[in-house]
């Protein structure tokens, strides 16, 4: 018979609401840039429902923010891949921050809206939320260089687009 | 155009993301993904804050504790998954308020007992049976849960009652009618009896 097993050091992940306060402004900050306007708030609770179904089982606590950015970073790409699957007429999907933006805002919400949505995730994660490229791989699945790629292939699209 | 004019596409996301995280708790409910619902009800003796589960409720923590370590330790105990919702926690909010407006003399709603063990469930067991109103000596609980000579275990138990009010244990008091030893201190437990109009007299 077995004997006794020292037990693994284990890091519970702190309650629910306090790791959403600590991560939610974030979360959507990326999300809003990153599926627009109108689908964040979907989005934004798609993420946090798949992270407390996954929560109790999660063991290290100081990995909380690249794990969720992960999520968040599925939530988008799946957003993007079912839109492009069935999409909606235009006029209910104006993609800008907020009626009345301003002219300047609306163009770039245009430029963004046109991107491939693997350059446009890894542009906002590295230019909304200043991630690193080994972060942008990280939560996208991805080679760091494949991550510098797509930022850079973004970001040239959008000065292509709007100078 | 510069990099750093992107970051106007987040605008607003400080506002928009508390409301979207305030929905959150109602959706995880109804989706079974919350354990525990943590929600706070103002009373003469401060604000409490109350967790319940889908068993009931399962903790009482007066304002001298932080909300935080209430909620780290329920964490562990039980599960991380807590959020607030004033929604899950509307009926025993409103059995409490009921209860400091003196309209209630017992609570309805279930409670979870899982925070308390061992000898603890004896003796909180024969503390929920003092009626409003009416109080104890320690002694006597201890005759009642069969120990008579265990009044001062009696009086640990009480002390670390995680549901205080609504397990009473501000009715038991000293064997010389002392209003003696109350984990939230003796300030509330007058004011929790006189609100029952249980004061002993002397």
């Amino acid at each position: 018979m077995a004997g006794p097993r020292a037990a693994p050091v284990k890091v519970a992940p702190p309650p629910f609401q306090q790791f959403l306060d600590a991560h939610r402004v974030k979360v959507y900050r990326f999300l809003v840039a990153a599926v627009g306007s109108p689908d964040a708030d979907d989005c934004f609770q798609e993420t946090f429902l798949a992270a407390l179904r996954a929560y109790p089982r999660l063991r290290d606590g100081e990995l909380l923010d690249r794990w969720i950015l992960r999520i968040a970073s599925r939530k988008a790409l799946d957003h993007h891949r079912r839109v492009a699957r069935d999409p909606r007429p235009v006029e209910s999907l104006p993609e800008v921050s907020a009626p009345g933006a301003e002219p300047a805002d609306r163009a770039l919400w245009e430029a963004v809206g046109e991107l491939p949505p693997r350059q446009r995730v890894a542009v906002v994660q590295r230019y909304v939320l200043d991630r690193s490229y080994a972060e942008i791989a990280q939560a996208m699945g991805g080679s760091e260089q494949g991550a510098r790629a797509n930022v850079h292939q973004g970001m040239k699209k959008l000065r292509e687009r709007i100078g | 155009m510069r990099a750093k004019e992107l970051k106007r596409l987040s605008a607003g996301a400080e506002e928009r993301s508390a409301r979207a995280a305030a929905g959150l708790a109602d959706l995880a409910w109804a989706n079974g993904l919350l354990d525990i619902a943590v929600g706070s009800v103002g009373s003469p003796v401060g604000r409490l804050t109350i967790a319940v589960t889908r068993r009931g409720l399962v903790r009482v923590a007066y304002d001298d504790e932080a909300v935080d370590e209430v909620l780290d330790r329920l964490g562990r105990e039980l599960s991380p998954r807590i959020l607030e919702s004033a929604r899950e926690t509307e009926g025993w909010r409103r059995e409490l308020e009921e209860f400091f407006e003196g309209r209630r003399t017992r609570f309805d709603l279930p409670v979870d007992r899982r925070l308390i063990r061992g000898v603890q469930r004896d003796v909180l067991a024969a503390t929920r049976r003092v009626p409003y109103g009416r109080v104890a000596t320690y002694g006597e609980i201890a005759v009642r849960i069969g120990r008579p000579r265990a009044a001062r275990a009696v009086g640990r138990a009480l002390g670390a009652n995680p549901i205080p009010i609504v397990i009473p244990c501000h009715r038991v008091i000293g064997a010389n009618g002392k209003l003696i030893g109350y984990a939230g201190g003796i300030d509330r437990k007058v004011a929790l009896l006189s609100l029952e109009g249980a004061l002993p007299t002397g």
